[in-house]
């Protein structure tokens, strides 16, 4: 039986004087992600708070000290999180096509004993969560990656990933937005433009949606 | 909108900011904005301006600009020496120009980012809500990019306050730039360390690396251990201190990466940020622990600095 949804246990800690991390656990868990993503929206209608983001398993708030304290905020943030999180909306699904023809697909392939094909397929199999959108503009965490792909970041990151660029790491996949420094192994390419500019919000994905891949003939 | 200046030297790195923006990190954008805030908001006080208002952030060196009208500006933050029509003027102290008048700066003194303020506020592309220059995107300020010979900056609106020449914010008011010792509060994984990990922390101190920039600046010294299960990537905030696993602390600055999974050992208090702005490679840098509560005392002795310069 699975074990009942904890709604305690949210620990706060002070991220400088304006800002603080709320950690609701440290599982990769799509229930916990839920969850901080209500309590971001939650917060971020709060006038003493700035911006709320979800992480993974946290809430990371920017507030106004001159407004609030971290103890006070952290007491509403225990009140927050202790309430029924709503009933979590499906996020929008986003069909993206994939060139499987990247720089480490072989590689890949080869230390997981399967064919690269095979990658490709396991790859595009699943409708993978946004976790989270952060780290470069546009840039959102999909997962979970299925088991048989999991690897550990290369050892030497690449100064210059390609835009465009569908990675993998650990349990988890993404897509390059820009040209970046990046540790992934990239295992193909697509077209869809992740960060969007000119548009406000300046990106496709939403931390919630949903990201299915399919094979695009080269 | 109205031109003001003329940039007949652009100096070496030299941007528009203004308080950045907060919202867009939602989007994996960074905040942006000016790296030392005092240092801005004390030049846009001085030029009759709200503090929100755009300012130009000059790294390392001044730009020479020509009046193309009577206008009212202020120059804070680093030392670069400034000058108009040769002779030398005083920073932290609001400065009519006439037409034609040349503003240039003899060479920095102390400290990385000057800031200049024009009464009405530096104009340029808005994105995401501000005028902050992000180089990546090539969006805000002065179209994506470093200011260049020949452009010419305009002002967005009339000054909020009159335009008052030989006001200036007293010494012992501006930050002490030379003491290069940040307060800091414990961050959320401070116990990664261990005592001796944290005594190294906060103990004798780091060099800035040459690899330092607006988005953060990798630290030389002790190399510390905050090994332990991966962690789920967060958000990030300004000033925190992230430990990769080489063990080199990293000072995140204000165009950070919006999330991460590294540790964060520490986060520089927010009054203590103008301080690391100017911080150069080859600077000596220590972290001195503090509460949240006099990380506080020190912000409200900022805002009341900032506030005495306020009619």
């Amino acid at each position: 039986m699975p074990a009942p949804l904890s709604t305690t246990g949210v620990q706060t800690h002070p991220l400088g004087d304006a800002a603080l991390l709320a950690e609701l656990g440290t599982r990769l868990d799509t229930a916990l992600n839920t969850r901080a993503i209500a309590l971001a929206s939650a917060l971020k209608k709060r006038r003493d708070v700035r911006q709320a983001v979800a992480g993974y398993a946290s809430v990371t708030v920017h507030f106004d000290p001159d407004r609030t304290t971290h103890d006070a905020l952290a007491a509403a943030i225990k009140r927050l999180a202790s309430k029924r999180p709503p009933m979590a909306e499906p996020g929008r699904l986003h069909r993206i096509p994939v060139t499987y023809d990247g720089p480490d697909l072989e590689a890949v392939a080869e230390q997981l004993g399967l064919a690269a094909a095979t990658v490709a397929e396991i790859h595009a199999r699943p409708i993978y969560r946004v976790f989270l959108i952060g780290f470069v503009p546009g840039w959102g965490y999909l997962g979970p990656l299925p088991e048989e792909l999991e690897l550990p970041r290369r050892h030497v990151p690449r100064t210059k990933v390609p835009a465009g660029s569908v990675a993998i790491a650990g349990r988890q996949t993404g897509i390059y937005p820009l040209a970046t420094p990046g540790g992934w192994h990239l295992i193909g390419r697509t077209s869809v433009k992740l960060f969007l500019p000119d548009s406000d919000p300046p990106c496709l994905f939403r931390a919630g949606d949903r990201v299915k891949f399919f094979a695009a003939r080269a | 909108m109205s031109h003001v200046l003329r940039v007949e030297k652009p100096g070496l790195f030299s941007t528009v900011q203004d308080l950045g923006r907060p919202n867009a990190i939602a989007a994996g954008v960074p905040p942006g904005g000016a790296m030392d805030r005092f240092a801005h908001r004390a030049a846009n006080l001085l030029a009759g301006n709200n503090e929100i208002a755009a300012t130009l952030e000059c790294t390392l060196s001044g730009p020479e600009l020509v009046a193309l009208r009577s206008c009212l500006v202020a120059i804070a933050g680093a030392d670069f020496d400034p000058h108009v029509n040769g002779r030398p003027v005083p920073a932290w102290t609001g400065i009519f120009l006439s037409q034609g008048d040349e503003l240039t700066f003899a060479g920095r003194r102390s400290g990385a980012r000057a800031y200049i303020a024009v009464a009405g506020g530096v104009a340029g592309d808005r994105w995401l809500g501000s005028l902050s220059t992000n180089m990546l995107a090539a969006r805000g300020g002065m179209h994506g990019r470093l200011l260049k010979a020949g452009d010419v900056i305009a002002v967005e609106g009339q000054a909020s306050a009159p335009a008052i020449s030989g006001r200036q914010l007293g010494h012992h008011l501006r930050p002490d730039y030379a003491a290069h010792s940040l307060a800091a509060i414990v961050g959320p994984h401070i116990n990664r360390l261990g005592p001796e990990g944290r005594k190294a922390l906060f103990g004798a101190g780091f060099t800035v690396s040459r690899d330092a920039d607006r988005m953060g600046y990798r630290l030389e010294g002790p190399l510390l251990d905050a090994a332990g299960d991966e962690l789920l990537s967060f958000g990030l905030a300004a000033g925190a201190v992230q430990v990769p696993s080489s063990g080199q602390p990293i000072l995140l600055m204000a165009d950070h990466q919006t999330a991460g999974g590294y540790p964060v050992v520490a986060t520089v208090a927010s009054a203590a940020m103008p301080v690391a702005a100017q911080l150069l490679p080859g600077d000596e840098v220590s972290f001195a622990e503090v509460s949240l509560e006099a990380a506080r005392r020190m912000r409200a002795a900022q805002r009341a600095a900032l506030d005495s310069l306020i009619s």
